[in-house]
């Protein structure tokens, strides 16, 4: 099992407030791995540090094996590494299918083509319609993302992401904000991903993480409190003192 | 599902994207059948009509970046006065007069500007970019003021001679051939930008425009496909200031500054901005009531366009465009009912 | 040599004196801009109010030029508060493009009204005796105006830094720069502050319109004119700054009076260099608040 992606003592620090401390973390080949922490813990900056988005104050970021470090958000998109975002962050005027047809165009290489239109790439189009279909969306391709109820844009999110088809995946509170009848969908759709993408999963659903990672690690304060399987994390006391009053047996 | 049909909910068919449909509407003919009508029915207004032609052409460059790509510009009259000086420096001062020519150069001057200036403004955002885009139109306007040997100065630079175009026709003094020079080119020009739109990479810019975090989280290169399109852009508005140095044959000093670009602002989105055909409505209307009215009252213009600036940002934002989609959505919905 | 040393020290003084009154006027930009996050490309027309507000009270009033700068500062403020509650706030929401139109639009509505008013030439200033003429320091003479513009516009400054630092009002200003959201959860009444910041920063801007109205020529196309300058004081100094506008206005009232001196077949060429590369070094202004 190859390790797809890894940071050496990653930091990051504001000024005085410190919101990561040499964080060392493996995700590896086709394995569901779960981050989870309380609020403020530092998870979604660490995931914004994987993808580039912000800079690390110290530390290395691996995809694959490479230094990404310095790389930007577009470069390391290029090799592999996808992401979602916790607030819904799609095209909002725009159709679904154009929100997921514009990764799939990038991954492909033609988004910059000047020439023919965009709906003469038929491939491009079915292709980001099979992506929808995977989350049962066939029928809402045509409305405005924004016209779509939270749960199915969240969904959405996620096709876009796939659309670029990553190696590894990072996915950042998938069902947050989504009412609970709605979240058994994103779970599905979670369970139903491809095998062999490596999957980085933040979520405080404890119901969701529970079923769906192999590998959790907890995140307190910037520090990796402690890692393992599920059993594991469950039974580890220093855990349920941080999660006081969550407990899942 | 096949491509083609409207987006639901919001009225406008839309050819951008990769749902929609891309093929001509037939209301898409109606400019140029009342460009070349205008030219038999009203032939004592050519120049005039020139100029209107000219400035949708400007417009229409307008419109690409802030419309589409969403990059907010206070000194685009910067390519507007490189093109216009350009061509008329290289025939009042060289003696090149081909009109075709000197659009080509315009072209390039403008060009260059706009990729050096682009690669360097793009990289910022917010005030300092707006900052920027305002510093540099100032530049070129205390360039353009204070060279007075090359640029005439503030009285400007005549003895722009222009010879005919394919040694043909003749910029007569009725404004023909300039009339339909200007509708020659911005058919070509307009046909050109609509593709573009249409394209993947105009999909792109809409995507950047509404979410430039976004595009980068799926790996577009955003940097370089602004300067592309901040390129594209500065050329074309080059080339309407060329046209407007071959329509007057002088060049003044007020192709340069904030009124220009402040003024082709108003116009856009008196239109509607992002919608491709507000650039041919907001010149046009713009145009025609400044001709018709602002030399009987000029105080009262410019209080009438800020009053008008000022109401349709409350109330109108989609411009002229805008409140005509919005009565066709009407009557479509009370058609139903 | 002796030549040379006079007319620096001429261009310093003269520049000083104009630094002041663009930074007056243009503190008020920096800290709405700030606060609010509001493109106000509008703010020059305050200063041309203050401007125009001070030459009528005097010319077709009779007023003292005291009571007319009161009388500018008290008007600006007042009316400012009225277009922020009735106009601007709803306007918070949306997007640059529209701000920056909005504010267009009141440009020229407010240069249309100018000139219907005042008609188009420039406004003549009546000084009061006591600024006419020559003040004599360390054994040079210098113009009585300009000794009062830098006197009078710093007693201003140092109040304006005063109250930022030690009142309240500051104490909340400065916060609700910092975070706005976070100011509003601890309790702070954001509506109140803005119309109240919005007045003070307009009115400080028809103070300095007042109180410069012979360096900086009042007629109706005073806004435009001077935009690029007010813009590029508070782009330089720092969105939301006190200090960086300060510096950014002397280091600009000084540039452009040398340069204006010395080459005149440049004009303003070198402060717009100036500009761009200062902008693009530090995009975010030499202290930058918000970036």
């Amino acid at each position: 099992m190859g390790v797809t992606l890894e940071t050496r003592g990653l930091c990051k620090s504001f000024g005085a407030l410190t919101v990561a401390d040499h964080i060392d973390f493996r995700l590896e080949a086709g394995v569901r791995h779960a981050l989870i922490g309380p609020n403020g813990a530092g998870k979604t900056t660490f995931v914004n540090m994987l993808t580039g988005r912000i800079a690390p104050s110290s530390g290395q970021v691996l995809l694959g094996g490479e230094d990404v470090t310095r790389l930007s958000q577009a470069a390391r998109v290029r090799r592999g590494l996808g992401r979602t975002f916790q607030i819904n962050t799609l095209f909002r005027g725009m159709s679904v299918l154009d929100n997921v047809a514009l990764g799939v165009a990038e991954h492909r290489g033609v988004a910059g083509r000047p020439w023919w239109p965009a709906s003469a790439y038929a491939d491009v189009r079915r292709e980001a319609m099979a992506l929808l279909a995977t989350f049962g969306l066939e029928e809402d391709a045509q409305p405005r993302v924004v016209d779509l109820p939270y749960g199915k844009q969240r969904l959405v999110e996620i096709a876009v992401a796939l659309g670029l088809e990553p190696k590894v995946l990072l996915l950042d509170e998938p069902a947050s904000g989504v009412p609970s009848l709605e979240s058994e969908r994103i779970l599905l759709a979670l369970e139903r991903l491809p095998r062999d993408i490596a999957i980085l999963i933040i979520e405080h659903d404890m119901d969701l993480v529970f079923r769906f990672a192999q590998r959790i690690t907890v995140l307190v304060q910037g520090e990796v409190l402690c890692e393992g399987t599920p059993a594991e994390i469950a039974a580890d006391p220093r855990v349920r003192q941080v999660y006081l009053g969550e407990r899942r047996g | 599902m096949a491509p083609g049909r409207a987006l639901r909910g919001t009225g406008v068919k839309s050819p951008v994207g990769y749902a929609a449909d891309a093929r001509l509407r037939w209301t898409e003919g109606l400019p140029w059948l009342a460009a070349v009508a205008a030219f038999f029915l009203l032939p004592d207004h050519l120049s005039f009509g020139a100029r209107v032609l000219t400035y949708i052409l400007f417009a229409l460059s307008l419109d690409l970046i802030l419309g589409y790509a969403g990059i907010l510009t206070l000194g685009h009259s910067a390519f507007f006065g490189v093109g216009a000086y350009a061509a008329g420096i290289l025939a009042a001062k060289l003696g090149l007069t081909d009109p075709v020519l000197l659009l080509a150069v315009a072209a390039g001057a403008a060009g260059v500007l706009g990729i050096a200036t682009g690669a360097v403004i793009l990289r910022t955002r917010g005030l300092a970019q707006l900052m920027l885009t305002l510093a540099i139109a100032a530049v070129c306007f205390e360039i353009a003021n204070k060279a007075t040997p090359l640029t005439g100065g503030a009285d400007g630079l005549s003895g722009v001679r222009i010879t005919p175009i394919f040694g043909l026709f003749r910029f007569d003094l009725f404004g023909r051939t300039a009339y339909l020079w200007c509708l020659l080119l911005l058919f070509g020009v307009w046909w050109l930008v609509r593709r573009l739109i249409c394209s993947p990479f105009g999909a792109t810019l809409t995507g950047i425009r509404e979410n430039p975090d976004r595009m980068h989280a799926i790996g577009a290169p955003v940097y370089r496909r602004l300067v592309m399109v901040y390129t594209l852009s500065a050329m074309i508005a080059g080339v309407a200031g060329a046209l407007l140095t071959q329509t007057n044959q002088f060049v003044g000093l007020n192709v340069l500054g904030f009124e220009p670009s402040g003024e082709l602002m108003v116009m856009l989105i008196l239109g509607g901005v992002g919608r491709l055909y507000g650039a041919f409505v907001g010149p046009l209307i713009y145009l025609t009531a400044q001709d018709v009215l602002a030399k009987q009252f000029p105080e009262y213009w410019y209080l009438g366009i800020g009053l008008m600036l000022v109401l349709v940002v409350l109330f109108a934002r989609g411009g002229l465009l805008g409140i005509a989609d919005g009565l066709v959505a009407r009557v479509r919905r009370r058609a139903w009912a | 040599m002796e030549a040379a040393a006079s007319s620096l020290v001429s261009i310093a003084f003269h520049g000083v004196a104009y630094g002041m009154i663009l930074y007056v006027i243009s503190v008020g930009l920096s800290v709405t801009m700030g606060l609010m996050g509001f493109t106000n490309l509008a703010h020059g027309v305050f200063a041309m109010a203050g401007g125009y507000i001070l030459t009528s009270s005097i010319s077709r009033f009779g007023l003292g030029f005291p009571l007319a700068l009161g009388f500018a500062f008290v008007l600006v403020a007042t009316a400012s508060v009225v277009l922020e509650r009735c106009l601007y706030s709803r306007l918070y929401a949306a997007s640059e493009l529209e701000q920056v139109l909005f504010t267009i639009g009141l440009i020229f509505m407010a240069v249309a009204i100018a000139q219907l008013i005042f008609g188009t030439l420039q406004q003549p200033v009546l000084l009061p005796d006591a600024l006419r003429g020559q003040f004599r320091l360390l054994g040079r003479e210098f113009p009585a105006y300009r000794v009062f513009l830098i006197v009078g516009s710093g007693a201003i400054v140092a109040a304006l830094w005063f109250g930022v630092e030690r009142t309240r009002w500051g104490a909340m200003v400065r916060a609700a720069v910092d975070n706005r959201v976070m100011a509003q959860s601890i309790g702070i009444n954001t509506k109140r502050l803005f119309a109240l910041t919005f007045a003070l920063g307009s009115g400080l801007a028809g103070l300095g319109g007042a109180l410069g109205a012979e360096i900086i020529a009042v007629q109706p196309t005073y806004p435009f004119e001077h935009l690029v300058y007010f813009l590029t004081v508070v782009a330089i100094g720092g969105l939301g700054s006190l200090r960086g506008p300060f510096v950014a206005a002397l280091f600009i009232g000084v540039t452009d009076t040398a340069c204006k001196y010395w080459l005149p077949q440049f004009g303003a060429f070198f402060i717009y260099i100036a500009t761009i590369a200062i902008l693009l070094w530090r995009p975010a202004g030499l202290f930058g608040v918000r970036a």
